[in-house]
């Protein structure tokens, strides 16, 4: 018989299972919070995600998919294949140079605020494939946020990955996409 | 009576005399060559004659030799006798400066992608293939990378540590 596990463990360890929220001005009955941390908030814990799965990275997403290590308990439960409906777009699996317009269109079809996340070691730097057909990391081509290595990752790593693209947007500014740092890295991809 | 090696060589040096050439049998498959005019009719003759019916065409590929002035370009059909389960491989040479071959598209549907990929790979032209341009390879690709003298790593890399290549560096 496994061993019992005990899930309410509110005051009897020092480790707190969910952060307790946005640092705000709370009276009786009303929280006064800015109104990016509450934006942020919403969006982190609802991200749909668009598995653009092409190789070994994309069973492994399945399986995170699964009921063992399950990637719908963070908010990615309905993931779509449309980028239009999407807000996060991982890359998992090997890009060929041939598939390398093919990504940057879908991910021109994103709509804003949009977030890239590559998993695996071929979508991040090509990986094993030091070829001349194989694209030596997506970021040759569309800006990344999270890179998550592996052959293919675990995924443990695949939710800490997840996790860390729900920090970057829990924190990020209303204004960011529109400021000119943010204008620069696009040129920088030829993307208007 | 089933087909032997001994009997196709034999139909087939009756057909073509001295042409077809080089019969051996490497890991225990027949092996011959012809010369490029000749590559379609002797699948035709494969194909038709009605005991040797070798109407399968398994894989068509090539393979370069760039030490064999005038036959640099190999194009290897392996074809395969479906009833009698007999295999057989035929080779063709070229050279590299005019590597024209006859298109066996018309004879087998199969190797129209086949033919496709090896244009791709070692540049071998295929006279009166219905479409051939590059398969695999980006299309404004402009030289044929399975050739012996192109590298097989990308090469826009910047960080790579000779070393770990075995190209310098301290271990040799």
């Amino acid at each position: 018989m496994a061993r019992p596990v005990q899930y309410n463990i509110y005051g009897k360890t020092d480790v707190k299972l969910v952060k307790e929220g946005p640092e705000g001005y709370m009276g009786e009955a009303f929280m006064a919070t800015t109104l990016e941390q509450v934006v942020g908030l919403a969006r982190k814990n609802s991200l749909w995600p668009l598995p653009f799965a092409t190789s070994c990275c994309g069973i492994e997403f399945m399986a995170t998919m699964g009921a063992h290590y399950d990637l719908a308990r963070f908010g990615a439960e309905r993931v779509g294949f449309s980028p239009r409906q999407c807000d996060l777009l991982m890359v998992m699996g090997t890009i060929a140079k041939k598939m390398g317009p093919v990504v940057k269109q879908v991910y021109l079809q994103m709509a804003e605020p949009r977030w890239v996340l590559a998993m695996g070691a071929c979508a991040s730097s090509g990986g094993i494939f030091d070829t001349y057909s194989v694209l030596q990391g997506i970021d040759q081509i569309i800006p990344v946020d999270v890179y998550i290595p592996g052959c293919p990752p675990r995924p443990e790593a695949v939710l800490d990955g997840f996790m860390r693209i729900q920090d970057l947007v829990g924190k990020e500014t209303l204004r960011r996409r529109n400021s000119d740092k943010y204008k620069q890295l696009m040129d920088s991809y030829g993307i208007q | 009576m089933a087909l032997t090696y001994e009997h196709i060589k034999q139909r087939l040096v009756e057909k073509f005399g001295e042409q077809v050439k080089g019969f051996e049998e490497p890991y225990g498959m027949l092996t011959f060559e012809a010369p490029k005019e000749l590559n379609l009719k002797v699948l035709q003759f494969l194909y038709d004659d009605a005991e040797l019916q070798f109407r399968f065409l398994t894989d068509l590929q090539a393979v370069h030799y760039p030490d064999d002035t005038g036959r640099e370009l190999a194009v290897v059909y392996h074809l395969h006798n479906l009833t009698e389960n007999i295999r057989l491989r035929f080779k063709v040479f070229t050279e590299i400066s005019r590597p024209d071959v006859f298109s066996a598209a018309t004879l087998y549907a199969s190797a129209n992608w086949m033919e496709r990929e090896t244009y791709d790979f070692f540049g071998v032209n295929f006279v009166g293939h219905p479409n051939l341009k590059r398969i695999l390879n980006v299309d404004e690709m402009d030289y044929f990378p399975m050739r012996k003298e192109f590298p097989l790593e990308d090469q826009s890399r910047i960080d790579k540590d000779d070393e770990m290549f075995g190209r310098g560096g301290s271990i040799v």
